[in-house]
């Protein structure tokens, strides 16, 4: 009895050590369809070709912070991780992402232009690989707005011409800017207005014109959840959350692309990686940010590829079968009127603005 | 049961207050999703009292007043709300037709003790609608979670379909994803794995503890008690964070040191950072059968000769498994349920139901979340179903009656 017991212990022991054993790397991600177009476009296709197994965790949204906390415990966990630019710059600025050189870690586009003029401004960190380009954009319940749906993102604070609840992202950045742009600033001069304190009370002015009406979201879950509902008639959100809802999920939502926000998300590897682990996520990097695997993505998820050469690669949705050119944020009919998130800007003030912010949501 | 006061016909000045405040209540609710409480209060109100200044002064037949109540509400509830709305509408007439008449007979005193005040009795129907509130409240969010579990679209909402009862508006795709999709899969696979372990773990040293902790002879049994139950007081996240540092270190040295692999120390890290988590609640509820259990047994067992081992297991642990059992059930939950802790001790590898849910839940509103849950609930009612009926049996076998 007692032999076979310490047999059985030792043989579920041995099964779990040695089913750990292959090749494992874990990488971070936001989760949702983002990371199902990741799994599909990446992941795939690289285990099947290296036999690496990946673990996802969707840990993103508190990447930074967890970050931090593994590096002074010394017991890094994750292998790659999936982050905005703005992250990306402070992960970089503390030590905690490792320093990709372009031409070394990253594959040249086919045609044979480097992988630093591929990107080109994209790369805004030393640490970043950034993997596409989505926008902030607006939604509008179609059902709800009458016979003129909205074309200026000044609907938003006209609640004269489209009443209801509107739903917008629980802090400054974004907000701020399209609240000085309908409230008269010229795009250009935004951020120089931003950094002045009247500049920042003309804009919680103008916010507070519509704050009675505002429902304040903080995951990018929200807003598809309150239009689905009818709960809202207009609201901010992910672009890529937007084509799911009107595509996929077939909702009565029209896209405002008017003033969306650019912002760019991509892969840093943590600093402090054994050797080997190292090796493992740089050849992982190499292999997901190519430009067919860009481009690939765009085929599960609207949102631009990052590199210049994926662009005329965009086909259609896998399963769906539309072209996924004019979903995306970059399409020259979408893009407009844009507007360039200010990582170096927000880098600088982000503390102060999100204070004031704060308080005023507070009153 | 049988009456116990005669009645009598209640005055109209007593009756009209009473159904135009019911009727009140329920406009406030039908108002509120109609788009003002304030007028759903007065039309409710208004038009209870006068369905019942009819009936009582003009019509005087109950039976016909019911059906009136009955059909009138049903066509009003489908005319503004559809299906749903007649159903709600003929729920409510057959209530106020009920609610009226048992009023103005006065049948509600019928039942009780005839030397009772008015206000005892308002106390006594009060005291049950409390009661009633109460149980409403703690179990509407479990219920609203089961049909929309078996919504076919991606989203947390009563669909239109869903509402008028049509097959297309429901679907089975969310179980079906649980089922087939790897993420979900891994962690349904990982909680059962930790959460045993963990329970096995924390039985055993919560049991022990709570008997060595029985004895008198223990020096200082009141401060290591505070100890051993502190788990249970400290915030989760301030004991998740202290974990999270103290087996990062555990941890390094199990790999680096003793060469183990990196999954199983994961494992081994989750598994006991539960194990402390489940044992206050083990000692906590095995102390409280202690309390119960006489100890001249163990002296009557040593005296025939039994070793103390023999002891606890013939003697003392048949009787105090009841305890025992609990305990573990609570352990089991613990682990089961908990998302802080293993967000901080755990890593990918390790990725439990729980995790999986609040991540699900934060980044993209998926309705498997609620069939997960359906199904968790279901599982959890067929255990303590099972439980219970064990214990009877027990209690039967052993000639107890059953409490």
């Amino acid at each position: 009895m007692k032999v076979t017991k310490t047999t059985l212990l030792a043989s579920a022991v041995a099964a779990v050590a040695g089913g750990a054993m292959a090749e494992e790397m874990t990488i971070v991600s936001w989760g949702g369809a983002y990371s199902k177009s990741q799994l599909k476009a990446y992941h795939e296709p690289y285990s099947e070709k290296t036999g690496v197994t990946i673990l996802n965790d969707d840990s993103s949204a508190e990447a930074v912070a967890k970050l931090r906390a593994m590096n002074e415990a010394g017991n890094i966990t994750w292998d790659v991780v999936d982050v905005v630019a703005a992250d990306a710059i402070r992960l970089c600025d503390e030590g905690l992402a490792m320093e990709i050189d372009p031409e070394v870690h990253l594959a040249a586009a086919p045609d044979g232009t480097s992988a630093a003029d591929d990107f080109g401004d994209m790369l805004v960190s030393e640490c970043y690989i950034p993997t596409i380009v989505y926008s902030t954009t607006f939604g509008y319940r179609t059902d709800l707005v009458g016979d003129t749906p909205p074309t200026s993102v000044c609907a938003v604070f006209d609640t004269d011409a489209y009443p209801g609840k509107r739903a917008l992202e629980k802090r400054p950045i974004n907000n701020m800017e399209w609240a000085l742009i309908c409230d008269g600033v010229p795009k250009d001069q935004v951020y120089d207005v931003l950094e002045t304190s009247e500049g920042q009370d003309q804009a919680l002015a103008k916010l507070a014109t519509i704050k009675d009406d505002v429902i304040w979201w903080s995951s990018g879950s929200d807003t598809p959840q309150l239009l689905a509902d009818g709960e809202i008639v207009m609201g901010s959100t992910y672009n890529g959350r937007l084509f799911s809802l009107i595509e996929e999920q077939n909702q009565p939502v029209g896209m405002l692309w008017d003033a969306q926000v650019f912002d760019l998300d991509g892969f840093i590897i943590p600093a402090g990686l054994s050797e080997e682990r190292q090796q493992r996520a740089l050849d992982y990097i190499f292999f997901a940010s190519d430009t067919q695997r860009l481009a690939d993505q765009a085929k599960w998820i609207s949102y631009g590829p990052a590199r210049s050469s994926s662009a005329p690669l965009v086909s259609q949705h896998a399963e769906l079968g539309i072209d996924m050119a004019p979903h995306m944020p970059t399409d020259p009919e979408n893009a407009k009127n844009t507007f360039l998130y200010n990582f170096e800007f927000w880098a600088d003030y982000r503390d102060d603005i999100d204070a004031k912010f704060q308080a005023w949501l507070a009153q | 049961m049988a009456a116990l006061t005669p009645i009598s016909r209640k005055p109209l000045s007593m009756v009209l207050p009473t159904v135009a405040a019911a009727g009140g209540f329920l406009g406030m609710f039908v108002g509120a999703g109609q788009g003002s409480a304030f007028l759903g209060i007065l039309i409710g109100a208004a038009l209870m009292a006068g369905l019942a200044w009819v009936y009582i002064t003009i019509l005087d037949n109950e039976r016909v007043a019911r059906w009136i109540t009955i059909l009138g509400l049903g066509v009003i509830g489908l005319f503004f709300a559809g299906f749903t709305g007649m159903i709600v509408g003929l729920l409510a007439g057959w209530f106020f037709a009920f609610f009226i008449f048992w009023l103005y007979e006065g049948r509600y005193r019928q039942r009780l003790l005839p030397y009772l005040t008015g206000q005892q009795v308002f106390g006594h129907y009060f005291f049950r609608v409390i009661c009633g509130a109460i149980f409403v409240f703690l179990i509407t969010p479990i219920l609203v979670v089961l049909p929309l579990s078996f919504n076919a679209q991606d989203f947390f909402t009563f669909t239109p379909e869903m509402l008028r009862l049509d097959p297309e508006g429901y679907s089975l795709k969310h179980y079906r994803d649980f089922f087939t999709n790897n993420e979900w899969q891994r962690s349904f696979k990982n909680s059962l794995i930790i959460a045993p372990i963990a329970t096995v773990i924390s039985v055993t040293l919560g049991t022990l503890a709570a008997i060595g902790l029985s004895q008198s002879h223990v020096p200082g049994r009141r401060a290591i008690m505070g100890i051993l139950i502190s788990p249970m007081i400290v915030p989760l996240i301030i004991s998740a964070t202290g974990m999270f540092f103290f087996y990062s270190d555990i941890g390094r040295f199990l790999e680096g040191t003793l060469g183990m692999d990196k999954n199983f120390v994961g494992y081994i890290k989750v598994v006991l950072a539960h194990a402390v988590l489940g044992i206050p609640f083990v000692i906590i509820t095995v102390t409280a059968t202690l309390v119960g259990f006489d100890q001249s047994l163990t002296r009557a067992a040593a005296n025939m000769g039994a070793g103390p081992v023999r002891t606890f297991f013939k003697i003392q642990m048949p009787l105090i498994l009841p305890g025992v059992i609990s305990g573990g059930l609570f352990a089991f939950i613990t682990s089961f349920d908990e998302v802080v802790v293993v967000l901080f001790v755990g890593s990918a590898s390790q990725k439990t139901l729980p995790w999986q849910m609040f991540t699900g839940l934060r980044e993209q509103i998926s309705p498997t979340i609620l069939a997960v849950a359906t199904i968790l609930v279901v599982i959890s009612i067929a255990l303590l179903a099972t439980v219970e009926l064990l214990r009877r049996r027990s209690e039967r076998l052993r000639g107890l009656s059953p409490a």
